[in-house]
């Protein structure tokens, strides 16, 4: 059997037994219905909550959550074999570092992205029913598919850090302090920028620097998709000059594998 | 040594040295391990077993020499096949706790290409049918060796690597594990037993390798390393009470009042004059075992810390 596929089973397999595919989902699910449900008292709207604003609403939750629990999900992937011993045993079989990194990527991007859809498709189901189910489709259909590549990106980088370190408890750590540095100071410190120096940043120069955060680009993507009165703060600056969803979109991509050609990159010089 | 043995060598190592950073892990190693041999790999913790199991497996490149396993260098892309005819069983091992013993060979199974009939067969060999449908964190010690073992043994391998195999196997175990390794020898398989010295691995291997410092102190059969090592052997005698003492020609060997210890030139005149004796009750002939053996030499090893173990290093070079 091919290599990618026996290491992406177990992993899969692994993500059924620990019950991280059903906690995740549940925890999607229940967010987003619960969105899509009182969303709207929120706001101070009553009535159903529009899609636009549900979206905007899953956006700023989607974006602390997923990152977290990709990060957890996958920061003792390769740091948790090499403290077993099972990493150097594995690297005797007939399988390539890439070929294990890969088929781990496949295994646990699975049980991501099935969560993902399972969750947040729940919600959209929900709301298909009340409204106009191609609009829902259209706005869901995207939000899904970039918090899947969030949550990939995320897996990318836990494995950089999982390549990186060797102790379990280190990765952690280090884990933890990305996870901050992503999803509040990166933006705290752009708002910062933004209001202190006056003249100090342009909005080009802005929306370039957010470029550098899979975050930001993961709000941007399904932000500048909407009416801009549901977004506030840096974003709602950015949006009007943001690119097109399609340039946005596979800069996320890029994403998601630039940090897993570093982690091979790493794990290829590794020595045991 | 061997140079006329008409097979090529399953592993080859030629002036292998290996350094991390500084540090100086391995220096000048060779040897060659034929099909069918069991070499016995013995030195202390940090002696540089590891590395060497390491650089024969294709984990680390060496810093200097040449290491062939199967005729290629085990690091390069063509040798990735010849990887299905390795077993390995690594040190410090624990698999992965949460899986059943089946699904844990069932995965080392996949990444080999091994069919899946094999499992069940390797787990009866090993004795752990019982418990194979049980998560290996409830395995103790012995049980968990054992399944480190059945994964060694996934595909019949043509080279075998075992790192302290018998740790943890209880006496029943060990003659088992020990059975099965004679087993895989006489089907032609390689084997490196990695291992402080272990009672009852001497008549299991055909040659030994002693290292100390990343240095290889001495290699050859047992016999062999005896001869070089010129190690007494010891006699033991009953019934003569006492009467060795007042004999001149034994006192200078005398260790014990019924006990000599006599240079291998000396034995079969002691022994013949002792036979002589008529109060001679019975005689037990002891040749030094692994264990002397292995301390003569590293004993060797650290008195003459001498940079160049020219004495030791054997023919090849």
């Amino acid at each position: 059997m091919n290599a990618i596929l026996a290491v992406a089973i177990k992993e899969f397999q692994d993500g059924l037994r620990n019950r991280w595919l059903i906690s995740i989902t549940l925890i999607f699910a229940v967010l987003s219905l619960g969105l899509s449900y009182y969303g709207s008292v929120a706001s101070g709207q009553l009535g159903t909550a529009s899609l636009s604003s549900t979206i905007a609403s899953l956006s700023s939750l989607a974006v602390f959550l997923i990152p977290l629990i990709a990060l957890l999900l996958a920061y003792d992937s390769f740091v948790g074999e090499q403290e077993a011993g099972t990493l150097l045993l594995l690297l005797t079989y007939p399988i390539s570092h890439t070929q294990l990194l890969l088929g781990k990527f496949v295994g646990q991007g699975a049980i991501m992205a099935l969560a993902t859809s399972l969750g947040f498709g729940s919600a959209a189901v929900l709301l298909a029913s009340q409204s106009d189910p191609s609009a829902v489709l259209q706005s869901f259909g995207l939000f899904i598919a970039t918090a899947i590549l969030l949550g990939l990106c995320f897996i990318s980088i836990a494995y950089v850090i999982s390549l990186s370190v060797s102790e379990k408890s280190k990765a952690a750590g280090l884990a933890l302090m990305l996870w901050f540095f992503f999803v509040l100071v990166f933006d705290l410190a752009l708002l910062a920028v933004l209001v202190g120096i006056e003249e100090g940043l342009s909005q080009q120069q802005l929306v370039q620097l957010m470029m550098l955060n899979p975050a930001d680009l993961f709000r941007l993507v399904n932000l500048a998709s909407l009416d801009t009165k549901d977004v506030n703060g840096v974003l709602a600056v950015a949006i009007n000059r943001s690119m097109s969803a399609g340039g946005l979109f596979s800069l996320l991509l890029a994403w998601v594998f630039a940090p897993l050609s570093l982690a091979a990159l790493i794990f290829n010089r590794k020595t045991l | 040594m061997q140079a006329s043995s008409p097979s090529r060598p399953i592993v080859s190592l030629s002036g292998v040295a290996k350094h991390y950073g500084k540090v100086a892990a391995l220096q000048q190693v060779d040897f060659e391990l034929f099909p069918g041999e069991v070499m016995g790999l013995f030195g202390h913790n940090g002696a540089g077993k590891t590395t060497i199991m390491k650089l024969v497996l294709g984990i680390i490149p060496p810093s200097d020499g040449q290491v062939k396993v199967f005729g290629q260098d085990p690091l390069s892309k063509q040798a990735f096949e010849a990887r299905k005819q390795v077993g390995y069983l690594p040190e410090n091992v624990s698999f992965y706790d949460q899986l059943t013993g089946r699904e844990v060979l069932r995965y080392f199974a996949r990444l080999k290409s091994v069919p899946k009939q094999a499992i069940e067969q390797l787990l009866e060999q090993v004795g752990l049918t019982h418990a194979m449908d049980r998560q290996v964190k409830t395995y103790s010690k012995g049980m968990r060796q054992r399944l480190g073992l059945a994964q060694a043994f996934l595909g019949s391998p043509k080279l075998l690597l075992l790192d302290e195999p018998t740790v943890g196997l209880d006496p029943i175990a060990t003659q088992e594990f020990y059975a099965s390794v004679d087993k895989l020898k006489s089907e032609g398989a390689s084997i490196i037993l990695c291992s402080h010295v272990l009672p009852g691995v001497e008549q299991h291997i055909d040659r030994a390798l002693i290292i100390s410092g990343g240095r290889l102190l001495a290699k050859g059969s047992l016999s062999e390393l005896r001869l070089q090592a010129k190690l007494p052997v010891a006699i033991k005698t009953q019934g003569l009470n006492g009467a060795l003492k007042q004999d001149a020609r034994f006192t200078p060997y005398l260790i014990a009042p019924d006990q000599l210890l006599v240079p291998e030139q000396e034995k079969l005149a002691i022994i013949r004059q002792l036979v002589e004796l008529d109060q001679l009750g019975d005689i037990r002939v002891e040749p030094a075992d692994l264990e002397r053996v292995y301390q003569h030499y590293l004993g060797q090893g650290t008195a003459a810390s001498s940079p160049n173990a020219s004495h030791q290093g054997g023919p090849t070079q």
